[in-house]
């Protein structure tokens, strides 16, 4: 294995179907390319972890009440895309870290048992994003 | 006490190493063959079949970015096969 491992740190900000997927790929591809990865969940990104909420983000566009989810849905199947939940047990296989933005839990009264426990690695504030984020060689906001 | 050997120029592939990626699409084949990779110990093969395209071109990047050895990359009727040495 690369000797001095290079670090990933993705901001997931959104919590649109679409954007959560563009940050599990990015993420998983980094980890199978040898990087340290973590996801920082906040804000809209936050919901998608509570308990039953990974899949239940919006298109960002053509959401169409749904309907557009639900062709986008469609067409993914066919195109054998995987599940945003393989993907982020994928991701945790291969040792990314998901951390859990605190201050959006208590705007939004979230709490600890509210959230996937068992896929959360830290429940914390700005300084543990940008002590990972300094020495990054990639840091992405995925708004 | 004589040191204890392993021969690591393995030419069997073992059965669990082999990985079947066709027909399946961006990043599934390159995150299986990273999860094969965790898997595998120094020395042992890891065979992986696939028709993504970008992945034959991928998986060799990801192999070099590991330090690992990439073996081969050959490709019939659309169906690649890419042999790796952890």
């Amino acid at each position: 294995m690369a000797e001095n491992t290079e670090k990933a740190t993705i901001i997931v900000h959104s919590g649109d179907m679409d954007k959560v997927y563009s940050a599990l790929i990015i993420g998983n591809g980094a980890l199978a390319m040898g990087m340290e990865v973590s996801l920082f969940f906040t804000f809209w990104g936050l919901q998608r972890l509570k308990k039953g909420g990974l899949e239940k983000g919006p298109l960002s566009k053509m959401h169409m009440f749904g309907l557009g989810k639900w062709m986008i849905n469609r067409k993914m199947k066919a195109a054998k895309v995987a599940s945003l939940e393989k993907m982020i047990q994928d991701f945790k296989e291969l040792g990314g870290k998901i951390l859990a933005c605190d201050m959006t839990m208590d705007i939004m009264g979230i709490k600890a048992e509210d959230l996937r426990q068992d896929l959360i690695s830290d429940y914390c504030g700005v300084g543990t994003y940008l002590d990972d984020a300094r020495d990054s060689k990639i840091t992405l906001f995925i708004s | 006490m004589p040191e204890i050997k392993v021969d690591s120029n393995v030419d069997i592939c073992p059965a669990d190493m082999k990985v079947n990626c066709v027909g399946e699409t961006c990043p599934v084949p390159l995150v299986e063959t990273r999860k094969a990779l965790r898997k595998a110990r120094e020395g042992d093969i890891v065979e992986v079949t696939g028709t993504h395209p970008a992945s034959k071109k991928e998986i060799p990047m990801a192999v070099k970015a590991l330090g690992l050895k990439l073996l081969s990359v050959d490709e019939t009727d659309g169906v690649w096969k890419i042999r790796i040495q952890r």
